[in-house]
């Protein structure tokens, strides 16, 4: 913004408020202007509002005693936790649900968007259906109607459809027999952690050797021998330190087991299937996006059909569906929360319903909700634009 | 719309815009930051001294021109829209009262739905006026919520409804049982303790609204439904089989239902407590809707004289017209016609007065004198 | 040689590869598996359709004015067509609902000059629908003026307020979207990074924490007594989700304008606004449409979620008419019918915006 010392009054210098640097420099302070007045507004407003109201504020009331239950807790949770626990309680569930959401959508997307292409006249009409009827109906609605399609035909307890006394399916949820790892368990985990670590080796050497002499070895078999044979090794010499722990019905309802409450299942169904449609164009147009020339000269170079599917279409597709599939998952975290609609204790309802409504302190918790979304997606671009940029270099 | 478009007008005009135009005419960063700095700090002490608040309510209410009231999303007996979105219902009266006292008019009040979740924030930010909402009256609600409640309503006592093939006699024999319950409610921490108490487990399944909440009890998602006695009623008989289902005897814990106000503006919270002692005043001296215009004109008694504006304070203290209980009453009518109406024999409901009788008939209804 | 060498008629091709047979052969018997799977396809067909056929069609009862009417054991539409103006107005009162159908009557008629394909002054039309049409439509809805009675916002529902809430969404989130974009592609660091900020905050966050936050916690970010309409906060909230997303595909079309149209209208001499408006957001524009069209396609299905505040929208209204006590236990009836309308607009939409895309695809593109 100094004058020049040299030029001083070159006539074709433009005046100071025609210059772009002087302009833009100028709009860039009043839009910093703008936003801190603004926020400061927001912000004094809102604390004078909660003084003026004698509303408490602070994160204090987190430490306090929440005093009510929660249907599902992948943690110990009762009563007596405290406000800060029925947060992490929530977030668990949310997570619980996105991931499971995220594992069955993208199952259904692929089998879906690969049906739609099928040669299979009558698959493909089905596939079609399925993703222009699923993706055009909102997904509260959806959620809605599985949750009382889900609920209202299933039998009462002691009336539920059992599979080998093992197994009960009725309007409560699905119960089925967890694990009990006893004594010496440990020893399978590491088992399981020394197959992996070993597996990862043993492609890499795959792939070197693939590469300096150009014999393929079939790291598949291999592969799943380690894995599954080593465990199970360590697990019989140990004496298979494992039981079960079988549901049973006592009272009212059935004790022991796990059990996936309905409210669960019926938000995993709605968010998978609703999303799935999503996914399942991804995967179409990632695969009609690679030309038909890169198989066609797979095959000239002698490629057979799985290699081909395998090294040159599927990676050309991905590049194409990872973004959208990285854009759908994160939807589908966010959707996570209308479970609200149907009282399964996620982030919102639990945290951002029953722990705000109980401490009255909306302005905190509507934050730390706010946040923990944010941080999830962040993360989750974070990691697709280093994706991104992974794959460009690929490309090259 | 209208009025919000005005009121935008309002709050685009503070400071930060003069800041604004202040600023974009000095080239001086340093010199911008100062003002700035100043400007918002004069703000905050500026902001933060005007705690005059007292009245703030009923001049604003006033100008509006109808009074805002908070009430459930559809809770028969209590606040419930009718299919033309008529609002009818115990709550619903008692907030129609407040604009009889306010505006000599009952139709002058706007109903707001509002989730057991969304209550208290709408009333603390300021969206309602009034909460008048089946609203319990807590410690922890009245101290550090920024709340006041103005009075009881309805005394009332959470309960449990279950399904009479289930062979349940009494509460006690819910262990291990599930329940629906409405998210956020004092039902949430009542129906903990008592379990806790009484070393049973039971399985809590939360839902938003109380519709969402007799639906699920119905599709059999859960073993019992608790919540106020009061809405056990109203919420069996939509259920498909209302004979199917009872109320057990248990009650579990002290449920004072009443209206709920901002804390701090004492004029306001005034207002609203004696409303519904006027309604309480009038029962207990047989003033009703029908003789009301009769009683003004041709009491003798001191007491009624006083309560429809003939004499003593009238409207006064409370910054009301002098036959603002009049109007109360005439228009709304006293408590006991307010609650045969909406709960009592004259609805399908049909409770009984019990402890919401006068004290005088062995209740604990009592309105302070007026005088 | 005047042999004349009279070329062969060409046989006819195999049977099995033409006509009926020949489709069914090429198109569902292929192969081992493919007959495999039409035949468990068919059988899918027929234990799921076929019974949601019988009870929506077959077995349905269409006529009557009470649930006596409905006895024949399949859905009771019944219910849905006596709320019917319920679900398309809300409670709107019912002397006014010509107000609501001369709105949309009047947007319709407005809206299809725009999609024939010689109309003159597209350009003035477009100004005209999204300035002047919604102060038209406002009053028409509101009333307070011109003899209208004075509808408040409570009383608007159903399918006309869903309606209103997408409308509103999309035509104030573009203007805010454009800038946002403009905004996020700009050279000055510090409009970047607040235009970055503001974006990957809106998009960030789920849409009911947005309204919750609009509907119940607004009021207390401005000063004491501020008073504004549930609707139009909730509005505040869509527009502010909305323009986010709108302000990423907005991006997308002018990340699609090869750098020379920048570099020519520099070189032109214009200003920034005017390469702007005059060079690069018309082209970006015309090629995000099916974008924009998608965006309104997602707003269309999250107004459903002003449920959640307690705003009467078509699945709303349709939730409360569940709890009538005369009509208890017609919630599959309303779902189905609430998904139909929601799945029409939704659809048509959609296959437009495919079309679009189709067309504009020729040569544009890069």
């Amino acid at each position: 913004m100094a004058a020049d010392p040299v030029t001083g009054a070159a006539p074709a210098k433009a005046a100071l408020w025609r210059r772009p640097v002087f302009r833009s420099t100028v709009f860039q302070v009043l839009l910093i202007l703008g936003v801190v007045a603004v926020a400061n507004y927001l912000f004094t407003n809102t604390l004078q509002n909660l003084e003026q109201r004698g509303i408490s504020t602070g994160f204090g009331f987190l430490s306090n005693e929440a005093g009510f239950g929660i249907v599902q807790s992948l943690i110990d949770y009762d009563e007596t936790y405290t406000f800060g626990r029925t947060f992490l309680v929530g977030l668990l569930n949310t997570l619980l649900v996105s991931g499971l959401g995220i594992i069955l959508a993208t199952m259904i997307g692929f089998v879906m968007g690969v049906a739609r292409l099928s040669k299979n006249w009558l698959i493909a009409r089905i596939a079609t259906v399925y993703i222009e009827t699923f993706r055009n109906i909102p997904l509260l609605l959806q959620i809605l109607f599985w949750y009382f399609a889900v609920l209202q035909p299933l039998p009462r307890p002691k009336q539920s459809l059992e599979l080998g006394e093992m197994f009960f399916l009725n309007n409560r949820g699905f119960y089925h027999p967890v694990p009990v790892f006893e004594q010496g368990f440990n020893l399978v985990f590491a088992a399981i952690v020394v197959a992996v670590i070993s597996i990862v080796f043993l492609a890499r050497w795959a792939h070197r050797r693939q590469e300096e002499t150009g014999q393929p070895f079939h790291t598949v078999y291999v592969s799943l021998a380690i894995l599954f044979g080593l465990p199970l090794l360590v697990f019989l010499v140990m004496g298979s330190p494992m039981s079960w722990d079988y549901p049973a019905l006592k009272g009212f309802n059935f004790t022991g087991g796990g059990v996936v409450i309905p409210e669960l299942m019926s938000l995993l169904l709605a968010l998978s299937i609703y999303t799935g449609s999503f996914i399942a164009e991804a995967v179409r147009s990632g695969i009609l996006a690679v030309s038909h020339g890169q198989t066609e000269a797979a095959h000239a170079l002698g490629l057979r059909a799985g290699p081909t599917l395998r090294l040159v279409i599927i990676p050309q597709a991905m590049r194409v569906i990872i973004p959208q599939l990285t854009s759908q998952y994160l939807n589908l975290t966010k959707n996570s929360s209308l479970a609200t609609a149907v009282g399964y204790p996620d982030l919102v309802a639990v945290f951002a319903g029953t722990t705000l409504n109980q401490t009255g302190q909306a302005v905190e918790v509507i934050a730390m909700t706010m946040g923990v979304y944010l941080t999830i997606s962040l993360s989750i671009s974070t990691f697709m634009n280093w994706y991104n940029k992974k794959k460009q270099l690929v490309e090259r | 719309m209208n009025s919000a478009a005005g009121d935008m007008d309002a709050f685009v005009q503070p400071h930060f815009l003069k800041n604004l135009i202040l600023t974009s005419t000095r080239g001086n960063n340093r010199t911008m930051k100062k003002i700035v700095l100043a400007t918002s700090a004069l703000a905050f002490c500026a902001a933060v001294s005007t705690t005059a608040f007292a009245g703030a309510t009923l001049d604003a209410v006033k100008k509006k021109g109808f009074l805002q009231c908070g009430v459930t999303t559809g809770l028969p007996g209590f606040s419930s829209p009718d299919d033309k979105g008529n609002w009818t219902g115990l709550d619903v009266d008692t907030c129609r009262a407040v604009a009889a006292a306010v505006f000599g008019d009952a139709q002058k009040v706007k109903f707001t739905p509002l989730t057991a979740k969304e209550r208290f924030t709408a009333l603390q930010s300021g969206e309602i006026d009034i909460l008048s909402r089946n609203t319990t009256w807590t410690l922890t609600r009245d101290s550090s919520l920024g709340l006041n409640f103005a009075g009881v309503n309805y005394y009332d006592g959470q309960g449990f409804l279950v399904s009479k093939n289930l062979g349940v006699k009494s509460a006690l024999e819910l262990d291990g049982a599930s329940f629906c319950i409405q998210a956020g409610t004092t039902t949430e921490l009542n129906l903990a303790d008592y379990f806790r108490a009484n070393k049973m487990a039971y399985t809590p399944i939360t839902f938003d609204t109380s519709d969402e909440t007799s639906k699920a009890f119905d599709a059999g998602r859960c073993d019992a439904l608790t919540s106020d006695q009061s809405q056990l009623y109203a919420l069996r008989i939509k259920l498909k089989n209302p004979d199917g289902a009872m109320v057990l005897p248990e009650v579990i814990s002290k449920e004072p239902l009443g209206p709920v106000v901002r804390q701090g503006d004492d004029e306001w919270f005034n207002i609203v407590r004696w409303t519904l002692f006027a309604m309480l005043n009038a029962e207990e001296y047989g003033v009703t809707s029908e003789n009301v215009d009769k009683m003004a004109a041709s009491s003798k008694d001191p007491n009624i004289l006083r309560l429809l504006g003939q004499s003593g304070i009238k409207g006064q203290g409370l910054q009301l017209s002098d036959t603002w209980a009049a109007s109360i009453i005439k228009q709304v009518g006293n408590y006991g016609e307010m609650f045969e109406r909406n709960v009592g024999q004259g609805s399908a409901l049909k409770i009984s007065r019990g402890l919401n009788a006068l004290w005088s008939k062995g209740g604990i209804q009592y309105g302070p004198p007026v005088r | 040689m005047d042999v004349h060498k009279q070329p062969h008629p060409d046989l006819p091709p195999p049977a099995t590869s033409v006509g009926v047979v020949g489709w069914l052969r090429k198109n569902l018997f292929s192969s081992p598996l493919n007959t495999v799977l039409t035949f468990v396809a068919l059988y899918l067909i027929y234990i799921t359709l076929v019974p949601a056929f019988q009870w929506a069609f077959i077995n349905a009862d269409w006529v009557g004015d009470s649930r006596e009417a409905c006895d024949s054991g399949g859905a009771c539409w019944v219910f849905v067509a006596v709320r019917f103006d319920q679900f398309m107005y809300g409670f709107y009162p019912e002397a006014e609902y010509w107000r609501i159908n001369l709105a949309f009557g009047l947007l319709i008629a407005l809206m299809v000059p725009l999609f024939m394909e010689k109309f003159p002054r597209k350009g003035m039309l477009i100004a005209f629908n999204l300035i002047v049409y919604p102060v038209i439509a406002y009053y028409l809805f509101s009333g307070g003026a011109f003899g209208l009675a004075h509808v408040e916002t409570s009383r608007w529902g159903g399918l006309t307020l869903t309606l209103i809430l997408a409308g509103v969404g999309i035509v104030a989130a573009l203007p805010i979207g454009i800038v946002l974009a403009l905004g996020r592609r700009s050279s000055m660091p510090i409009v970047r990074a607040v235009s970055v900020v503001f974006i990957e905050f809106w998009r960030g966050v789920p849409l009911i924490t947005v309204l919750f936050m609009s509907s119940v916690m607004l009021p207390l970010f401005l000063p004491e007594g501020t008073h504004f309409d549930k609707l139009l906060r909730a509005m505040i909230g869509i527009v502010m989700f909305q323009s986010a997303y709108m302000a990423e595909v907005v991006r997308g079309g002018l990340q699609a304008i090869p750098k020379g149209q920048y570099e020519a209208a520099q070189a032109l001499g214009l200003s920034y606004w005017k390469t702007m408006g005059l060079i690069i957001l018309p082209q970006a524009l015309k090629l995000v449409i099916p974008g924009i069209v998608n965006t309104f396609i997602a707003l269309f299905k999250d107004t459903t979620l002003v449920l959640i505040i307690g705003l009467f929208d078509l699945l709303a209204t349709i939730q409360s008419a569940f709890s009538d006590p005369n009509w208890l236990g017609f919630s599959i009836e309303g779902y189905v019918f609430a998904a139909a309308v929601f799945w029409v607009f939704c659809f048509s939409m959609s296959r437009y915006s495919q079309a679009l895309e189709r067309k504009l695809h020729t040569g544009h593109a890069r």
